[in-house]
């Protein structure tokens, strides 16, 4: 019977909530393990639940520096969406949009997956074009897109500023109606506690400082609580991946780390029931369960490690916020955070075997990497099992960059801040 | 964040445009292929020291070589580049 069903609620109930088990056991590190994932993030756990249940492979440790759930996978504003222009982007993200469209049974866990719809709004014909553009490249890959005029955006979004004096007005917008948003923090607990159950061994307050070596094969990972022998060794940490990479001698990748903010209101009576993101300026909206307008923009812009963002961000984010829903105005803002992203070079993952052998590297994710979470797991751990890419992540390699086969989704060019 | 200018003084990040990392060397024209990617694509991405570019874009236009902590943003030295280069450093 499932771990967490009503009976087990109403059995839990009757004895006082005492007996719960904890959703995943404290392990201590093993000396040896077949795969070693090193960031406990929402990749990593995904990485390691997928490869126990479709490969089998069920010795496999989660080394986390921190706490499950402290890294972005906690930290993003939760949107789910497969609406990419190239069709290396569009299939991948579609493949784990239908991961999520059955996570909460594959994992038992609740993760509050809300297809409410993702709208981006246009406002020159050059934007309805290009939505037009990007929306067909969708449908002719078998994915769910509708481009809507001006009337239908205002029947979609009452609250929206759809006046003639509104600063940048409406035309329309592209509409996923499968896309929506999720509960980052039970993606995370989901995930480890699947992996948990599978038997692997998520370990907590364990950094990797360096790597072991054994006739030119990466044999293994040294952390502050000791030794871990692996045959193989899996790298998910985000915004880390360049100092971690750096401890295993590789000291340049295509990635730079960038700092993301979002930002959370107080709590409101229902007033936004999807998602909208602003074509006029970067900015995407929502309302949490709680009641919160879950939001944020831009990255602040340039190389940083610390986890804060600077105050002209939140003044921009705000300003585009108001532009949008006027409404919003006298609405407090509650928090405010941010987290250290991964930002590639062509602002497309990295899912690769190498560069070294019995390393493998799953990164640059820029700031779209929570709706990636199940599918980059699932290609990470196949790529890992089966020591080739699947289908769905063979573009995503690391020598894309020297053949001239970058997946630019922006048309931005080299500057990751851009992206 | 805040910057000081050579020529403007302190002024607020929002003023600034980033124009990346700084220790980039543009390879020759006819260097091969593998110069040019280790160019364009790849860095070494430090926490800490980092050598970057700024452009004063909304003062004095001025293009910066700016040495900053990027695990704490402290900045250690502010300098022109191009015809002035080396002009207000440290
Ligand atoms: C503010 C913000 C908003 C975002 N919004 C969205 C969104 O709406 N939609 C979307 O799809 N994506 C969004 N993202 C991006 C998404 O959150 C990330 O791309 C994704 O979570 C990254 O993968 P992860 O979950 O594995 O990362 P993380 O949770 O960051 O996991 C990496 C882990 O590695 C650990 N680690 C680092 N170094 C070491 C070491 N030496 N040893 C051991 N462990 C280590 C870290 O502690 C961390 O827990 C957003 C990101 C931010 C910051
Ligand atoms: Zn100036």
């Amino acid at each position: 019977m499932a771990e967490y069903s009503i009976v087990s609620i109403m059995r839990n109930a009757m004895s006082g909530n005492r007996h719960w088990r904890p959703a995943w056991r404290a392990a201590a590190p093993k000396r040896a393990y077949d795969v070693v994932i090193v960031g406990g993030g929402g990749h990593g756990l995904a990485t390691a639940h997928y490869l126990a249940k479709e490969h089998g492979i069920t010795n496999v440790a989660v080394v986390e520096k921190g706490w499950i759930g402290g890294g972005n996978v906690g930290r993003n504003t939760t949107i789910v969406r497969s609406n990419y222009l190239l069709p290396e982007n569009h299939h991948f993200y579609e493949w784990s949009l239908k991961l999520w469209e059955g996570l909460a049974r594959d994992l038992n866990y609740n993760v509050m997956f809300s297809q409410r719809g993702v709208l981006n709004l246009a406002h020159t014909p050059a934007q309805m074009d290009i939505h037009a553009e990007r929306g067909n490249a969708m449908r002719a890959a078998g994915i769910d897109a509708e481009l809507l005029d001006r009337e239908a955006v205002r029947a979609f979004v009452p609250r929206l500023d759809m006046s003639e004096k509104a600063r940048f007005p409406v035309l329309g917008g592209l509409l996923q109606r499968r896309a929506g948003t999720a509960r980052h923090d039970a993606v995370a607990w989901g995930f480890a506690r699947a992996a948990d159950r599978h038997g692997v061994d998520i370990i907590e307050n364990c950094e990797v400082t360096g790597f072991v070596f054994e006739a030119g094969r990466v044999a293994g990972v040294e952390t502050t609580r000791g030794e871990i022998r692996a045959e193989k060794v899996g790298v998910a940490v985000a915004g880390s991946t360049s100092e971690v990479m750096r401890k295993a001698g590789v000291d340049r990748l295509p990635i730079e780390s960038h700092v993301l903010q979002a930002f959370v209101s107080e709590p409101l009576k229902p007033a936004l029931d999807s998602v909208v993101t602003f074509g006029a300026g970067h900015l995407y909206a929502s309302q949490s369960d709680k009641g919160g307008l879950v939001f944020g923009g831009d990255l602040d812009g340039f190389n940083t490690y610390a986890q804060r963002g600077n105050l002209p961000v939140v003044e921009e984010v705000a300003s585009l916020l108001m532009a949008m829903f006027p409404s919003f105005g006298r609405v407090r803002l509650l928090r405010s955070w941010g987290g250290l992203v991964d930002m590639s070079m062509d602002g497309s993952p990295i899912i690769t075997a190498g560069p070294l052998p019995g390393l493998y590297l799953n990164s640059g994710w820029c700031y779209g990497g929570f709706k990636a979470t199940p599918g980059s797991g699932w290609c990470f751990a196949w790529t890992i099992a089966r020591d080739e890419p699947h289908e769905l992540n063979r573009a995503f390699a690391l020598d894309r960059f020297e053949r001239g086969a970058t997946l630019d989704e922006a048309g931005a060019g080299p500057l990751p801040w851009h992206h | 964040m805040r910057i000081t200018c050579p020529i403007c003084g302190e002024r607020g990040v929002a003023e600034f445009v980033y124009g990346g990392d700084a220790t980039i060397e543009r390879p020759p024209l006819d260097a091969p292929a593998e110069d040019w990617q280790r160019a364009i694509y790849a860095r070494e991405n430090p926490r800490g020291s980092h050598a970057e570019y700024w452009q004063h874009a909304h003062g004095c236009r001025a293009w910066l070589r700016v040495e900053r902590d990027t695990a704490t943003h402290a900045i250690a030295s502010v300098a022109l580049v191009g015809r002035r280069a080396g002009e207000g450093g440290q």
